[in-house]
């Protein structure tokens, strides 16, 4: 699962930093059809979360009412340098992660 | 007929009247066991919706919350509900104090024209509430598409 992450690369201690994240998924709802009738099995991602140098800030759980190929913004203060580290699951059990490290002055 | 008072013509035939959404609450009993009893007030949370939305599938959404997000008063998570979804709960939201700023923005689908309501838990243990509406052209969910 490809994701893309949009951190800022340098910030200034105390800064509060945008962070967003778009992972390619289709988020299959389980109430489609495909050509032949036959229900298509609910695949949405479950949980999102977001550990910054190994602690959690952010977490977020999904549903079907997330779009396809979920964005999610949000913010989060920059302490130190580290890596921003998101990990991702869905219904299929398959597990997604992406880093990022942001360098922090002052 | 010109097109821009065609559109507006038909959205506001589209659009339910104030009235009966403020009865019709489905809603209410997934907030009221979220909240646990606790009472959830409007105010302090803003939902931002498009008014209208072409297409169902993918509909903008922020959701900000009047917090100093300090270790002493910040908001501790934000969930969304819609009313005519299959699945009325759409997304929890966690946060903490590391986020600086309570503002959430994602994309949801909506099965249909509708209330959304965002709910959020603040540290102190209250609850605040905003609701939008939204007419949704093609809806999400249920189509086959």
């Amino acid at each position: 699962m490809a994701a893309r992450i949009q951190v800022p690369r340098a910030a200034r201690r105390g800064d509060v930093i945008e962070v967003r994240i778009l992972i390619q998924h289709p988020m299959e709802t389980g109430y489609r059809h495909d050509d032949v009738g036959h229900l298509i099995k609910r695949n949405v991602i479950n949980v999102l979360s977001c550990r910054y140098a190994g602690v959690e800030v952010f977490r977020a759980d999904l549903s079907s009412g997330i779009s396809a190929n979920p964005y999610v913004q949000f913010y989060t203060v920059a302490e130190a340098s580290g890596d921003l580290e998101f990990t991702w699951v869905d219904d299929e059990g398959q597990r997604g992660s992406e880093r990022q490290a942001i360098v922090v002055k002052g | 007929m010109k097109r821009r008072d065609f559109l507006a013509g038909a959205a506001g035939a589209l659009a339910l009247p104030g009235a009966a959404l403020a009865q019709l609450d489905p809603l209410d009993p997934l907030v009221r066991a979220l909240a646990g009893g606790a009472p959830v007030r409007k105010g302090r949370v803003t939902l931002v919706l498009p008014q209208l939305a072409d297409n169902g599938n993918s509909v903008p959404i922020r959701i900000t919350v009047d917090s100093p997000m300090t270790p002493a008063d910040h908001v501790k998570s934000i969930h969304l509900y819609s009313e005519r979804n299959p699945v009325p709960n759409m997304a929890n939201f966690y946060l903490g104090p590391r986020a600086g700023k309570a503002e959430i923005n994602s994309r949801v689908r909506l099965a249909g024209s509708q209330r959304v309501t965002a709910v959020a838990k603040l540290s102190d243990g209250t609850f605040w509430y905003d609701a939008a509406p939204i007419v949704v052209t093609l809806s999400a969910c249920l189509d086959e598409s």
